[in-house]
């Protein structure tokens, strides 16, 4: 079959990944029918990566506008958040799932290149990145194989190109284990007035391609591979994951900001999901022209490949670039001392058309406006069901099913369970300080980034994310990452500014899994509105099933906060003996989709914590006020393991391991209390001289604060329910998933 | 005084180097381009982290080759001073400026972290302003930075005092269980029979802003600066 002259019919537009209408549709806006090529370069626009067609009704209700950000959601390729000074931040998340599922290393290596590019090509250069993975659980041998080809991927190519991994999570639950989740969240910093946009400008421009030469790797990762579920037929699909080349990524980064900073750049963009066939067509929609395509012009890897080929191929490491025709020569010696190849490719035109020609013949002709998001590309409100599984999960009483243990035997099991141990096999990994900007990294609640550009100023960035309560409570489930994240940057001493999401869920064609997505993206709105931290962009991952599994709805939220002073920086651990320790918020009891719950009885069940927006703004003001008047030693939140794992965190990760705690406690339900992840709750240490301060902020606030007791030199005491030491915590935390990987060699 | 640090296509410690030395240490400092046969009159030449040329092939094999490389190698065998840290230090050992060779991991993965190391020599010209025993707190950030060379090489290397820095813990004990990559004898650093060139896995230019939490770098550097400028005066 030649696709250039192929005449398509509704079957192939089937196994494409489009439906018999959108065929339909295709053929109306042509006014005719398309040639297999163009009914490919349909296909990837039009899938759900791209035209986020299933998605773009819901995404419409978040908050996308605030003071700081200088470009709206959707926009350009990341968000864009003024800090003053003249310099803003660029940062966006986005997931690679489908190909790290297939093949994890290459997947999760790409995922990382795409989202730095992302940064880069607004004229950021990328100086953070953090990772939210989630895979099944470590006894499975698939799983491990999964965990351990995602964690090199990231390290070989975030290390090599020289972005420092300062953060994330890792998570572990069943309903990961066919189809994990990476997402990758990439920060940058540019001058305020020196972008770079994702635009073709005019007509009469000469359009270039940057970077590697196109090859066939990642045809159809967009349509097929990522716009679908996990099934015998997945493992054929590994031709469809890039391949990607750090190194080269790096000389692609030096070229890009030269040529930004040389001024001759009209617009750029990288070539990720769909390649040429959407940089040409996203730049012309926003620059409002068309473009005239010659693929012969296109530097291939392989001599014979086809227009179809040329225009779906995701080889890794390209940038589409529009600039001057006199700029050429310009632009020619920029790349030339990078070593980066540059070709010109097209112009940019006044009709309003692609037009592609390959072997001297013209292979399609396609309105710009038919492709993208916002114009042809179809938009869908699917129809919403409220789960089935829910009448049984709200029904069950977690406490009950918890059953009877004693607190100390409850609290070594968390220690050692992967989702609290310490993750120090991974991020050891990682080149967590390449750049000479890290303050903290995976020790604390947020990474924190001083910023050479903006003396005194620093940056701090978390993602939260968990699925339990969003599984068994969208909206809830969507507010508290919201939350969570937010509390993590302020414990670190930060404003909260703004977020960006990877929205991960199941098939939107089954109703109950698009009422998961339609409640937790409400959810994730009302909490952004509450915070006054816009939704700067990110991206859907729909399809995470695998036997009509799907995962559990996983709406990971990146936040980015600003440190105003670099005095503010709090650490999680504790830093003095003999400082006071108090607890921030109500004490609580709740243990639905606790990590109790789930570690004694590999449940999820019960309702999600309780989370008012309101009280957890003012928990944000209380101690914020009180960081930024130098009254707080050490802050860390209540997440997973509620309160006694906050406290033996802040232990473990005191200043070389050594002080405890010694908490005066008692209830009459330890297990709820010490256990439940009831929200909006930090655990402070501090000075005796600034408890009474403290206390009359929280007082203004309305925020409850409770004494807990005091730092100790390693002893680390809860009531009369548990009673240890900060090196037996340590041991047990730093040692749990070096065990679970069957690694002998554990050095300290 | 002024340093150079050389950008080799994949350095991505070139920045960080010349900030500590500008920065935190106010010493002239000065970008040189791998494609340039001009080392621009520089007192000390740094050859950064990173993964020059994406460290295909061999860490630092083709790096060697570069045309500044050329001017760097001449300038070192002329008595010229020398730093190379992490990646410079693999170039070190492939131009054969530095004797052995860095293998891959004991553990074969990447092992970014905080260690420390002891100070085996207080008397040269990059520990000058240090005492032998001293403990730093520095980072590491490497997937193949296992010390290697054959027994005779060795033998040489503790005949003449080149090892000056090895891997301990913070109260400077030396042992396997405090050896994070498998280097032989512990080394982390070593210098050259004139010891003018130095090659160290552990990354000074992490360590010289008390806000990254160590200033222990500082001592390598300044160390440096006031040997070159009691030979100036």
């Amino acid at each position: 079959m030649n696709p250039d002259t192929h005449t398509t019919t509704v079957e192939d537009a089937k196994n494409l990944g489009l439906t018999e209408q959108e065929y339909e549709s295709i053929c109306e806006l042509l006014d005719r029918v398309p040639n297999y090529t163009e009914l490919g370069v349909y296909s990837v626009m039009w899938s759900e990566h791209c035209s986020y067609k299933n998605s773009i009704a819901q995404l419409k209700t978040l908050p996308r506008s605030g003071s700081r950000l200088l470009v709206e959601a959707g926009e350009e390729n990341a968000g864009l958040v003024d800090i003053e000074d003249g310099y803003a931040v660029a940062f966006k998340i986005e997931s690679h799932n489908h190909p790290s599922a297939v093949e994890p290393y290459q997947g999760a290596a790409t995922g990382v290149g795409g989202i730095l590019r992302d940064i880069f090509t607004m004229g950021a250069r990328p100086i953070a990145a953090l990772d939210s993975l989630r895979f099944g659980r470590l006894d499975n041998q698939r799983t491990r194989f999964l965990f351990e080809g995602v964690v090199k991927g990231i390290s070989n190519y975030g290390n090599s190109f020289g972005v420092p991994t300062v953060g994330g999570e890792v998570f572990f639950e069943d309903c990961y284990c066919d189809n994990p989740l990476v997402n990758v969240m990439a920060v940058g910093i540019l001058k305020a007035d020196q972008t770079a946009s994702a635009t073709s400008g005019a007509p009469k421009k000469a359009v270039m391609i940057l970077g590697a030469r196109t090859g066939r790797d990642g045809i159809h990762g967009a349509s097929l591979l990522a716009s679908r579920e996990f099934d015998e037929k997945t493992e054929d699909m590994r031709p469809t994951v890039q391949v990607g080349d750090p190194f080269y990524e790096k000389m692609l980064l030096e070229a890009s900001l030269e040529l930004i900073a040389s001024g001759i750049v009209i617009g750029m963009q990288d070539m990720g999901a769909a390649g040429i066939s959407c940089s040409t067509s996203e730049m012309s929609q926003k620059g409002r022209t068309g473009m005239n395509i010659n693929l012969d012009l296109v530097p291939l890897r392989e001599a014979d490949m086809s227009a179809y080929e040329i225009m779906l191929s995701e080889s890794q490491e390209r940038m589409l670039l529009v600039i001057e025709e006199q700029d050429i020569a310009q632009a020619e010696a920029i790349c030339e001392k990078w070593d980066v190849p540059i070709a010109r490719i097209g112009t940019t035109t006044d009709n309003g058309f692609i037009q592609l020609h390959h072997n001297g013949e013209r292979v399609a002709n396609i309105p710009v406006e038919s492709l993208v998001l916002g114009g042809g590309a179809p938009v869908y409100i699917r129809e919403q069901q409220e789960p089935v599984y829910l009448n049984e999960t709200l029904a069950a009483n977690p406490r009950e099913l918890i059953g009877s243990i004693t607190p100390s035997d409850a609290f070594n099991q968390l220690l050692e369970s992967p989702n609290i141990a310490s993750k120090r096999w991974v991020y050891d990994q990682y080149d967590s300080m390449v750049r000479s900007n890290t303050v903290q990294s995976f020790d604390s609640d947020a990474a924190v980034l001083r910023l050479k550009e903006v003396p005194g100023k620093g940056l701090a960035v978390a993602t939260d994310c968990n699925s339990r309560y969003v599984y068994l409570n969208p909206y809830r489930g969507g507010a508290i990452a919201v939350a969570e994240a937010a509390r993590n940057v302020v414990c670190s001493g930060a404003t909260p500014l703004a977020i960006t999401n990877c929205l991960n869920f199941g098939n939107p064609y089954n109703p109950e899994v698009y009422w998961q997505f339609a409640k937790a993206v409400r959810g994730i709105g009302d909490a952004c509105r509450s915070f006054d931290t816009p939704v700067t962009g990110g991206n859907v991952s729909f399809h995470n099933e695998s036997q009509e599994k799907a995962v559990y709805p996983t709406p990971t939220i990146g936040m980015l906060g600003l440190i105003e002073d670099l005095n503010h920086i709090t650490p999680a651990g504790f830093q003095n003996k003999g400082d006071l320790i108090a607890l921030l918020g109500e004490v609580g009891n709740e243990l639905g989709g606790s990590e109790l719950l789930s570690t004694l009885t590999e449940k999820v069940a019960g309702d999600a914590p309780a989370i008012d927006l309101e009280v957890e703004k003012r928990l944000h003001l209380t101690l914020l006020t009180a960081i930024q008047n130098g009254y707080i030693s050490s802050a860390h939140d209540c997440s997973e393991g509620g309160l006694a794992i906050a406290l033996a965190e802040s232990s473990i990760n005191s200043k070389e391991q050594t002080l405890g705690a010694d908490v005066g406690f008692e209830t009459e339900d330890p297990i709820s209390a010490l256990f439940g992840e009831s929200q909006s709750r930090v655990v402070i240490s501090f000075s005796l001289e600034n408890e009474e301060k403290i206390k009359a902020i929280a007082q203004t606030h309305s925020v409850p604060y409770s004494p807990l007791g005091l730092v100790t030199d390693g002893d680390f005491r809860i009531g009369s329910y548990i009673s240890t030491n900060v090196s037996e915590m340590a041991e047990r935390y730093n040692t749990a998933i070096e065990r679970r990987l069957g690694f002998k060699n554990v050095m300290a | 005084m002024k340093i150079g640090v050389v950008v080799f296509p994949g350095s991505n410690c070139d920045h960080d180097a010349y900030w500590a030395i500008k920065h935190n240490l106010g010493i002239n400092a000065e970008f040189l381009f791998h494609k340039e046969h001009d080392l621009k009159g520089c007192d000390a030449i740094i050859l950064p982290g990173g993964f020059s040329y994406g460290d295909y092939l061999r860490s630092g094999a083709i790096a060697r080759f570069s045309p500044i490389m050329k001017e760097v190698i001449e300038f070192a065998n002329s008595g010229g001073l020398v730093i190379g840290i992490c990646n410079g230090f693999q170039i070190l050992c492939e131009s054969g400026l530095l004797p052995g060779a860095l293998l891959r991991n004991r553990d074969l993965r990447f092992i970014s972290k905080f260690i420390h190391i002891r100070i085996e020599r207080g008397d040269t010209i990059f520990t000058g302003e240090l005492n032998r025993g001293d403990v730093l707190r520095i980072p590491i950030a490497h997937g193949e930075g296992n010390y290697h060379a054959d027994k005779a090489t060795l033998q040489r290397l503790e005949e003449n005092d080149q090892i000056i820095f090895t891997y301990c813990d913070p109260k400077g004990n030396v042992s396997e269980d405090t050896n994070p990559n498998g280097s032989q004898l512990n080394i982390a650093g070593i210098v050259n029979e004139a010891g003018n060139v130095l090659g160290m896995m552990p990354h000074p230019e992490r360590a010289c802003d008390s806000v990254l939490g160590s200033t222990d770098g500082v001592g390598i550097f300044r160390s440096l600066i006031t040997a070159r400028e009691e030979v100036a005066v």
